[in-house]
């Protein structure tokens, strides 16, 4: 099994802690002049998204985390699992669980290309693109000409996702969304 | 892009020029005569947690100017101090660069105390000489005192098991294997170290005697103590000193112990340094001397929390 030892820890580095995954977020060198020195890592736990830290005298190791992130095509639901598709021509499918989409359930639309965290070959996050065109199914009915006051309103979008939008989007209309931040950017360019 | 620039800003280099300065017009004022002994050297440091730097043709660069400042004063030199580069290995990080600027010197006749006051008045002089205003006040207090005062169990007398339970419970870290050192230098870095005041210069004293290193021992109340100091300013170590051990046959046996350490942990093996020990044999006077880290002085007094901040290029553009 693939070890990581303490001098080769970096931000980044895909471990194994307590049987979860994880991402070294930061590693710090800590040496008193006259002593031993250590590593005070903050590790995010992929599955979780917790933030841990652990403290590891140099020299220790700690095991690598089979981690890899793909690029993959959402298809459908069946209710307990959402499907996607690798996009390397394999067309290859895989189910991720309700834990795996977590919040990215708001964002999903059908033959989107999403980031896929697999852990062990099984699908343990999923990551949205950072902007994402979806159809409003329901809002209050728009104010013509109203373009400039600035005024917002709640819109429910295909995903079920809930967004504020400006007073002149009606419903029916597709828009572009900022899904980090759950913002409304722009209508669509249709 | 080559990244050609400077890691400090010139602003910056301006003030660590006349920070400089100011160090050696301390000196001078004292009548501490400035020596320049070799960076490169035949052999190297034995020390199990100090990592030399080799070049190619089997010499070290040194860790420190200790050994062969040690043999001045033993040819009799008198007081003097050294500001220059030393090198080590495998050390990098915010307060850690492999190569950096120590400042040593050495009091003969003295004794840790009286050298900490000496410590302390250099601090209060580069830190207005930077234009800091208020004056500094400075407090000694024992390893043990710190430890306890931190909430930690005495460093002394605590089971090896209860070291390794508190330093797991701390520090999120699976202490099983480790000894009472590694529990002790892990507290001290990382629980007692942030504690301590950061406006006052903090004295620490009294260390275990298996981290007295070069330092002369006592003992007090059945424990063995090292009669060695490091300072702590703004919660960053700056500085280590000794009363200096001068019994080449004790200094023969830690060089020893060392040595069966560092093959105990598959680590190189370096010579023992034998013109040091047949210096202390002729006569290594008695003395106090300290090793201060002047980036890390100046990261204090400048407010910069990177080392590479106040250094004209750190190792990764060096």
């Amino acid at each position: 099994m693939a070890t990581y030892s303490t001098s080769e820890f970096k931000s980044g580095l895909k471990v194994l802690l307590e049987g979860d995954p994880c991402a070294i977020v930061e590693n710090e060198f800590v040496k008193p002049g006259k002593g031993q020195a250590f590593s005070r890592v903050r590790l995010r736990n992929l599955k979780t998204g917790r933030v841990w830290e652990r403290t590891f005298k140099s020299g220790e190791s700690i095991e690598a985390a089979d981690v890899m992130d793909i690029d993959m095509e959402y298809l459908y639901s069946d209710g307990e699992f959402w499907h996607f598709m690798k996009t390397d021509g394999s067309f290859e499918q895989l189910p991720a669980d309700e834990a795996a989409v977590g919040d990215t359930k708001d964002w999903l639309k059908e033959q989107e290309q999403y980031v896929v965290c697999l852990f062990n070959g099984t699908p343990i996050s999923v990551s949205p693109p950072n902007h994402i065109e979806l159809e409003i199914v329901e809002t209050d009915p728009g104010l013509k000409g109203d373009t400039a006051t600035g005024g917002s309103k709640p819109a429910t979008l295909a995903t079920g996702a809930v967004v504020k939008v400006p007073l002149f989007i009606n419903q029916g209309e597709i828009i572009r969304v900022d899904t980090r931040t759950r913002e409304y950017i722009s209508r669509a360019k249709q | 892009m080559t990244e050609w620039a400077p890691t400090a800003d010139i602003d910056t280099l301006h003030r660590r020029a006349m920070l400089m300065a100011a160090i050696r017009q301390f000196f001078a004022d004292l009548q501490v005569l400035e020596v320049d002994t070799p960076v490169l050297s035949a052999v190297g440091v034995t020390d199990v947690h100090v990592h030399n730097l080799r070049t190619a043709d089997g010499g070290f660069l040194l860790t420190s100017p200790e050994y062969p400042m040690k043999r001045l004063l033993a040819a009799g030199m008198g007081d003097c101090y050294q500001l220059g580069h030393v090198f080590r290995a495998d050390e990098s990080g915010a307060r850690h660069n492999r190569e950096f600027t120590l400042l040593e010197w050495y009091r003969l006749g003295w004794d840790h105390r009286q050298l900490m006051q000496e410590v302390a008045a250099l601090c209060e002089w580069v830190h207005r000489t930077a234009g800091g205003s208020a004056s500094l006040t400075s407090t000694v207090l024992s390893y043990q005192a710190v430890f306890e005062g931190a909430g930690l169990p005495d460093p002394h007398r605590a089971s090896l098991q209860a070291l390794q339970q508190v330093a797991a419970l701390k520090l999120s870290a699976d202490t099983a294997g480790w000894d009472r050192d590694a529990c002790l230098d892990a507290l001290m870095a990382l629980v007692v170290e942030p504690a301590l005041p950061p406006e006052q210069l903090t004295f620490v004293t009294d260390y275990p005697a298996s981290q007295a290193a070069l330092a002369r021992t006592h003992t007090r109340e059945g424990i063995e103590l090292g009669h060695r100091f490091e300072l702590y300013w703004q919660g960053m170590e700056l500085a280590n000193g000794y009363w200096e051990l001068t019994d080449p046959k004790e200094q023969r046996r830690r060089f020893e112990q060392d040595a069966l350490l560092r093959q105990s942990q598959g680590l190189p093996e370096p010579q023992v340094d034998e013109r040091l020990l047949a210096a202390m044999q002729a006569g290594l006077p008695e003395c106090a001397g300290v090793a201060l880290g002047v980036d890390r002085l100046l990261m204090v007094v400048l407010g910069n929390t990177h080392i590479r901040q106040v250094l004209p290029f750190d190792a990764d553009r060096a």
